[in-house]
């Protein structure tokens, strides 16, 4: 088990770990109470809450996407590392990526140097307007998705979140980024290509704090997005994110949607979601069930308290449900 | 950045737009009709499919849609008229109406033998109401209905096979299965027909759907007869409840409206 474990893991070329400065749960589990967003000035209020050292996380709501949150429910993050800060997402929106760029200048004298998109979804990249002389960095496959659908999301994003898109286009990532180690300034940053969530998700690991970037491979205590899911690779990305905490690369985790926890409460919650829901959608198309009659039923007790629901799960199902039907029916 | 400035526009008319609700239940009984939904639409839409028999609205027509439909060119409806059928009701055709739609009439269905009830897909313009109209074999209607929320657009758009141009190779093909006891007492006959059902309202494209479609038994007896319109969805899946006898080999015939025939075996 040791060896294959060491076996999964030579593929990484992290060597040492060193988890220095890494906060205690107390201070993690202070909540500042903050101002909500103010619609009438589109101020999202966004906080930097200081995760370990160099580390600020920027935290979103715990919901879906709606005006009263100002469509702000993605946790973005920056590293000062020593040698130039690394932003991490840039959010829903034009006027989300200038105020990220304000609140990281206000946070810390160092300049940027990096922006990175963890994957091709809106709220990862829509912010990158702000950023455009940082040339944003992203995995070629999300770059490519970004182009095709960014138009499509500018649509959906406009009706949803009205004003607070002021002035936003997509803005797709400009240079693609290979994953590998990085040496920079005072951290020693790991990217890891995984997929599942979609088709190209980045993963950044900070071997200096232990705290893992983990996107949209894992929620946490909200229900997963699935428009570019693929299950079977998720749970094989959520197996490997659990064998690397297991070998002690990580110890926090910061999601893009849900609490930063520690540890892999966020992993198993995730893996518990999409496995059910694997299940139950050939399951159901097995017994001949209509997309109508899944639509009524509650979801089980355990994922009924997470953000997003039930319209997370009704998108779901609207999305897939017609894969396993159409599967069901013989349909190559 | 043509669409960027007309969406800046929309969205400084969004307060203009986003109407509160102006159309519920009981503001306007007078110009509704007495709809049940609300609907100004409601007394035309009699006129058109209804006409000047006796009508009345029932809780025992049972419509069941999405509250918000998450894929306008999907929108999953089940119509169920089992509870009329129950209290003594001899159901001759559940007919099958949106009110906002541009195309409102979406379906026919004479469920002859099997029971009244029927679960299909259809394409949503813009938010509306769902309706079955249900005529008994005495000739009086008694309609249920649900509104549904949509971002809109599922009408004048096209469908995937459409834009792919995929169609053309899988035309009219025919998947179906049966299944036991989903609903207590029936076998649900799920079909799947490959259609791209073309709404007529996409530039460039003719109107080109199924259009009739009938379930016979080994004695060419008909089970069900279904008349289709342009808001079915594209690639139709039906799901009929029939009787748990039915048995041998069944044959599903239609065709389109440009004459293309459908014919396929079943087994029960």
């Amino acid at each position: 088990m040791k060896t294959a474990l060491r076996g999964l893991l030579s593929a990484l070329t992290a060597t040492t770990l060193t988890m220095n400065a890494v906060p205690s749960l107390a201070q993690l589990a202070t909540v500042i109470p903050t101002a909500g967003p103010d619609a009438a000035r589109l101020d999202y209020a966004l906080r930097a809450r200081r995760l370990a050292e160099g580390t600020w996380v920027i935290e979103g709501a715990v919901d879906d996407f709606r005006r009263d949150n100002g469509c702000n429910i993605i946790n973005t993050a920056f590293i000062a590392t020593g040698a130039g800060v690394v932003v991490i997402n840039t959010g829903p929106s034009r006027l989300y990526g200038q105020q990220q760029r304000r609140l990281i200048e206000a946070t810390t004298a160092e300049p940027v140097a990096q922006v990175v998109n963890l994957n091709l979804h809106p709220d990862y990249f829509f912010g990158n307007q702000a950023w455009a002389d940082q040339a944003p960095q992203a995995l070629a496959g999300s770059m490519a998705g970004m182009a095709a659908e960014g138009g499509a999301y500018a649509d959906n994003l406009y009706r949803l979140c009205g004003d607070w898109m002021r002035g936003t286009e997509p803005a797709p990532a400009l240079q693609a980024m290979a994953p590998g180690v990085q040496a920079a300034g005072r951290h020693r940053l790991e990217w890891i290509g995984l997929s599942g969530h979609t088709g190209d998700d980045l993963v950044l690991i900070d071997h200096s704090t232990g705290v893992a970037f983990v996107g949209g491979l894992v929620f946490a205590d909200r229900v997963p997005t699935t428009p570019h899911a693929d299950f079977d690779q998720w749970l094989r990305s959520l197996d490997r994110l659990e064998a690397l905490h297991r070998a002690g690369y990580f110890r926090w985790v910061v999601p893009s949607h849900g609490p930063v926890h520690e540890g892999l409460r966020g992993v198993a919650q995730t893996r518990d979601w999409i496995q059910w829901l694997a299940r139950h959608l050939r399951d159901s198309a097995e017994a001949g069930r209509d997309l109508s009659e899944l639509l009524a039923q509650p979801v089980p007790a355990r994922f009924a308290g997470w953000a997003a629901q039930p319209a997370e799960w009704r998108r779901t199902l609207a999305r897939w449900y017609p894969v396993y039907e159409h599967r069901a029916l013989g349909a190559r | 950045m043509e669409r960027m400035r007309l969406r800046r526009d929309l969205i400084g008319l969004a307060p203009l737009l986003a109407l509160p609700g102006w159309y519920r239940p009981g503001l306007a009984k007078g110009r509704t009709g007495g709809d049940p939904l609300g609907s100004p639409q409601w007394p035309d839409l009699r006129r058109e499919f209804v006409g000047a028999d006796a009508v009345s609205f029932s809780d025992r027509v049972v419509v069941r849609g999405p509250a918000m439909a998450e894929d306008a060119m999907n929108v999953p409806v089940m119509v169920d008229a089992r509870a009329l059928a129950a209290a003594g009701v001899r159901v001759r055709r559940i007919r099958v109406v949106v009110d906002r739609n541009p195309i409102r009439h979406v379906l026919d269905f004479e469920p002859l033998r099997a029971l009244p009830v029927l679960a299909f897909r259809l394409r949503l313009e813009q938010a509306s109401p769902v309706r079955a109209l249900v005529q008994a074999q005495d000739g009086r209607w008694h309609v249920g209905g649900v509104w549904v929320q949509a971002a809109g657009g599922g009408c004048t758009v096209a469908g995937a096979s459409r834009i792919d141009g995929s169609w053309s190779r899988t035309l009219n093909q025919v998947q179906a299965r049966l299944f036991d006891s989903v609903l207590e007492g029936s076998r649900r006959l799920r079909i799947r027909i490959m259609h791209p059902m073309d709404t007529g309202l996409v530039a460039g494209i003719p109107a080109f759907h199924i259009d009739t479609l009938e379930l016979l038994d080994a004695a060419d007896q008909p089970w069900w007869r279904l008349a289709l319109r342009e808001p079915v969805s594209e690639n139709p899946l039906l799901s009929f409840e029939l009787p748990r006898q039915v048995a041998g080999t069944l044959r599903l015939r239609g065709q389109d409206n440009n004459g293309n025939r459908i014919d396929a075996a079943v087994q029960a």
